[in-house]
């Protein structure tokens, strides 16, 4: 993975720029020593790393603002952290920037149950959220696998989804407002506590834009009221094709459960052994399907669902009867990456979408693939929503196996786009994805966001060399008209 | 009022679109026609989608409907239905309530970002856009998201074209989610609270476990209005799924109530009945005042409302209040601001939308020029150049 080529100058000037934050961000704010910077290397994608000039962990919007204000006007590149938890490198450093650290800033500021909604600043956990209201009934929706880690800053950067959020959405769907800091320092309010705001919806932009367009400081996320009651059933199946037909059969039939996950037999194999859940042992394909609502609700769902499952020759259909034993049906599935890393010693987490009738399609070619590779594979699977998540298993110390990871992994997302899905459904383009933009988007159609990126951040310094193959000085996206499509500015230079 | 003399053009390819675009005159963007008084918009000529009106793909077991943004809503509508789904964020098509001859398109919706009383449980219509092609302000097509139900691949533009009027882009063909239909429904109607009662009880009905879809309150002017003619307030409460769970929640429901006096109960045509009037406003689409709509942060619907006098009407739990005021448009916009929201003139004369200021008006305006350097889309539409 090629990114920009550092640039000397700015390395040298590596004593000056720490101590100019140290000005601004002062005490233990900034982080200059090699041992110190160690833990902000590398972010979930641990495959990639980097030795950032520095870190520096302000406490307040206005040094937040004062930073990056002066890294503005010293031409100092900026990477935006939360909890570091990206999955496809969007908090990798960059050899002559400083990584952002919003970690300081985790406070619950206000929960307003009146209007449904919290306001907490970035370095907030997701979990911390749903602590702060449950006893109130309350919880926030999205719930990526790392929520309890992870941060709401991030989430936001991200747009990160979770096993919830084919019924309750990702958090784009949940969030009312925010507050963030431009690359100039200036600091917007978007949003606040109405269902929508005036002027475009810049919320809705900067959700997912993997930390190119502002750095997030306040977070107003709506809250929902925990249903009464919650149900989870274990449904086996002796192919992955009637796994898949039965999840249409499902949606089909008007139910849309909060959260219907699957499972081939080597995630089964390796979640089993891990955690002991309980899960059939003779099946090719587990479906988890939780439903919620009062409990005429789930009873009425659940009989209807078990229907629907036999009917597809299910050989494996239980039902929950307590919150307890809904927790050990999920537990194998929230433990399964974990437990793929006792199998092998690297994984490597793809995350297309597909439209979901393509399922035993993808799943084929993903077992053919693994074998032309010589790789395995394991997959775990957001069925409801058509979210892949295969996990290539691979040894690093095997010379060349990590490179053919990364190829099968390419190859996946390439399939995933030709049967009509997307690169990412939940984890972000990042760095890991990033020169695979152009199998969905052409010339025009990625000039176009980077006007965007232009709009925020004109001089293209914060977290540069994510996201888009090409990078494109704004000038020249603003003067030049791409013609069809075509690659434009063949001279520059691409990382 | 928009320009009627102004020449209309009808492309019916997207090509033919991009090319008027880049003839460089300005142009008045348009589907149904439903809201062109909202923002009057005077351009060199009318850019009409009419003749882009075709459902492309629906695959109702993936959930997604592809089509161009020409289509009707009211066909679209009557198409997923019969595949027993529905556009969940039910929206308002509101041609009789801004006194229009055309019928309201999917693209004329989306690019109002207007989303009907289900807006509270299952999101606006921003939240349903998957992915779109448009030709932007500087003629180029592009496309943006994709068509399935969960991406986060590239910037998520989907969310940027609604709700910016046509000021930005012309979209030319649109993904969007469906969701199946609800088998039942059933309202619970309580009567006689002033608005601070009705907003109490919403609020009660709101943070109870029954996943109420809309929250509504009438209050005793607008009720007594055609097509209601109640002798008091009315305030009114939807649940929808299952049968089982619609009458499961309704008890919890009416218990959580029992405070606010006499409970009544809808069912079936008449709730449906009911909540398509409150979803066109139609108590007030005969009133010769000014109408504005105000988005403010529910629990405080009923004191901005208080604070400019008027008659209201109340949606969303109280976070969107149709209001008709002949106060001053400043007044009106200031009362929203200092509860949390904003206001928007949907019906009447002047700007329907307030100019932004500090450094988000100098964002908006580079996001503007990212898209439409030239400024030929819709000017002036959001009150910016």
């Amino acid at each position: 993975m090629k990114m920009p080529l550092p640039d000397a100058d700015l390395m040298a000037r590596k004593g000056e720029i720490v101590r100019a934050l140290q000005r601004l961000v002062p005490g233990e704010g900034v982080i200059g020593d090699p041992a110190g910077i160690v833990p902000f290397q590398s972010d979930g994608l641990s495959a990639y790393r980097q030795t950032p000039l520095a870190v520096v962990l302000p406490e307040t919007v206005e040094q937040v603002s004062a930073v990056l204000a002066w890294c503005q006007a010293n031409g100092v590149k900026v990477v935006p952290r939360g909890a570091g938890t990206s999955l496809s490198g969007g908090a990798l450093p960059l050899q002559d920037g400083v990584v952002l650290g919003m970690s300081k800033f985790n406070h619950i500021l206000e929960v307003d149950l009146a209007n449904r909604c919290a306001v907490v600043q970035p370095g907030v956990t997701n979990l911390a959220i749903t602590g702060a209201v449950e006893a109130d009934g309350f919880y926030y929706a999205p719930d990526p696998s790392s929520q309890i880690a992870c941060t709401i800053g991030g989430n936001v950067a991200e747009n990160s989804g979770g096993v919830h959020c084919l019924k309750y959405g990702l958090t784009t769907n949940n969030l009312l407002g925010c507050e963030i800091v431009l690359m100039s320092g200036e600091v917007i309010r978007l949003g606040g506590k109405s269902f929508d705001a005036a002027g475009y919806d810049l919320l809705g932009l900067v959700t997912g834009s993997e930390g190119l367009l502002g750095v997030v400081t306040e977070v107003t996320v709506r809250l929902l009221r925990k249903p009464e009651t919650a149900r989870a059933m274990l449904l086996g199946f002796p192919t992955v094709e009637a796994a898949g037909g039965a999840v249409g059969d499902i949606i089909a039939a008007g139910v849309i459960p909060a959260g219907m996950e699957m499972m081939d037999k080597p995630a089964i194999d390796a979640a089993e052994a891990f955690v002991h859940a309980g899960y059939p042992m003779d099946c090719e394909a587990l479906l988890i399907v939780e439903l919620d609502g009062p409990e005429a609700e789930c009873a009425e769902l659940s009989a209807h669902v078990a229907g629907l499952a036999e009917a597809r020759g299910a050989t494996t259909i239980r039902t929950s009867t307590s919150d307890a034993e809904r927790l050990t049906f999920w537990a194998g599935r929230k433990a399964a990456f974990p437990a793929v890393g006792r199998i092998s010693p690297d994984y490597y987490c793809m995350d297309g979408t597909i439209p979901r009738g393509q399922l035993p399609y993808v799943l084929g070619a993903i077992t053919r693939m693994a074998l032309e590779y010589g790789l395995g594979v394991a997959n775990v699977f957001h069925a409801g929503d058509g979210n892949l998540h295969p996990l290539i298993l691979y040894d690093a110390d095997q010379p060349g196996q990590l490179e053919a990871a990364e190829a099968f992994g390419a190859d996946i997302l390439k399939l995933c786009v030709a049967v009509g899905g997307v690169l990412t459904g939940e984890h972000g383009v990042g760095v890991e994805k990033r020169d695979l933009m152009g199998e969905m988007f052409n010339e025009t159609d990625l000039a176009c966001q980077q006007r965007l990126k232009c709009a925020f951040d004109p001089d293209l310094l914060l977290n540069p060399g994510k996201v888009f193959p090409r990078l494109h000085r704004c000038a020249e996206l603003g003067r030049v008209h791409v013609h069809r499509g075509a690659v434009a500015f063949p001279d520059l230079p691409r990382f | 009022m928009p320009d009627a003399a102004a020449p209309m053009h009808t492309p019916k390819t997207a090509a033919e679109v991009a090319e008027l675009v880049a003839a460089g005159g300005t142009l008045e963007i348009v589907g149904g026609g439903t809201k062109r008084a909202i923002g009057a918009v005077r351009a060199d000529a009318v850019l009409s989608l009419a003749g882009l009106n075709k459902v492309i793909d629906y695959a109702p077991e993936e959930l997604v409907l592809t089509a161009q943004p020409g289509v009707k809503l009211a066909a679209l509508e009557k198409l997923v239905a019969a595949q027993g789904q529905m556009l969940p964020f039910e929206p308002p098509h509101l041609g009789k309530l801004l006194r229009a001859r055309g019928q309201a398109t999917l693209g004329g919706t989306l690019a109002a970002n207007l989303s009907g009383p289900r807006r509270i449980r299952a999101g606006a219509a921003r939240d349903h856009l998957l992915g779109f092609a448009a030709v932007t302000g500087r003629g180029e097509i592009v496309k943006a998201g994709g068509k399935v139900v969960k991406n986060v691949t590239g910037y998520d533009l989907s969310k940027l074209v609604c709700g910016s009027w046509g000021t930005l882009a012309v979209m030319t063909e649109v993904t969007i989610k469906v969701l199946p239909a609800a088998r039942a429904e059933a309202t619970l109607l309580l009567f006689d609270l002033d608005d601070r009662r009705a907003g109490e009880a919403m609020g009660v009905a709101l943070n109870a476990p029954v996943d109420v879809s809309a929250a509504a309150h009438l209050p005793r002017a607008a009720a007594a209005r055609a097509p209601l003619k109640a002798q008091m307030s009315v305030t009114a409460l939807r649940l929808e799924g299952f049968e089982a769970s619609v009458a499961a929640r309704f008890d919890t429901l009416a218990e959580a109530l029992r405070g606010f006096g006499h409970v009544q109960r809808l069912e079936g045509p008449l709730s449906r009945d009911f909540w398509g009037q409150v979803r066109e406003v139609e108590a007030f689409h005969k009133d010769p005042l000014p109408l504005w709509r105000l988005s403010v942060p529910p629990a405080s619907g009923w004191q901005a409302a208080q604070a400019l006098g008027g008659e209201a009407l109340y949606d969303w739990g109280g976070g969107l209040v149709w209001l008709l005021s002949d106060e001053p448009a400043e007044k009106v916009r200031a009362a929203a601001r200092a509860h949390g929201g904003h206001a928007a003139l949907y019906r009447g004369d002047g700007p329907a939308f307030a100019p932004l200021d500090g450094p988000l008006a100098a964002l908006t305006a580079r996001v503007k020029a990212a898209f439409d350097p030239n400024g030929v889309l819709n000017p002036s539409r959001m009150g910016q150049g």
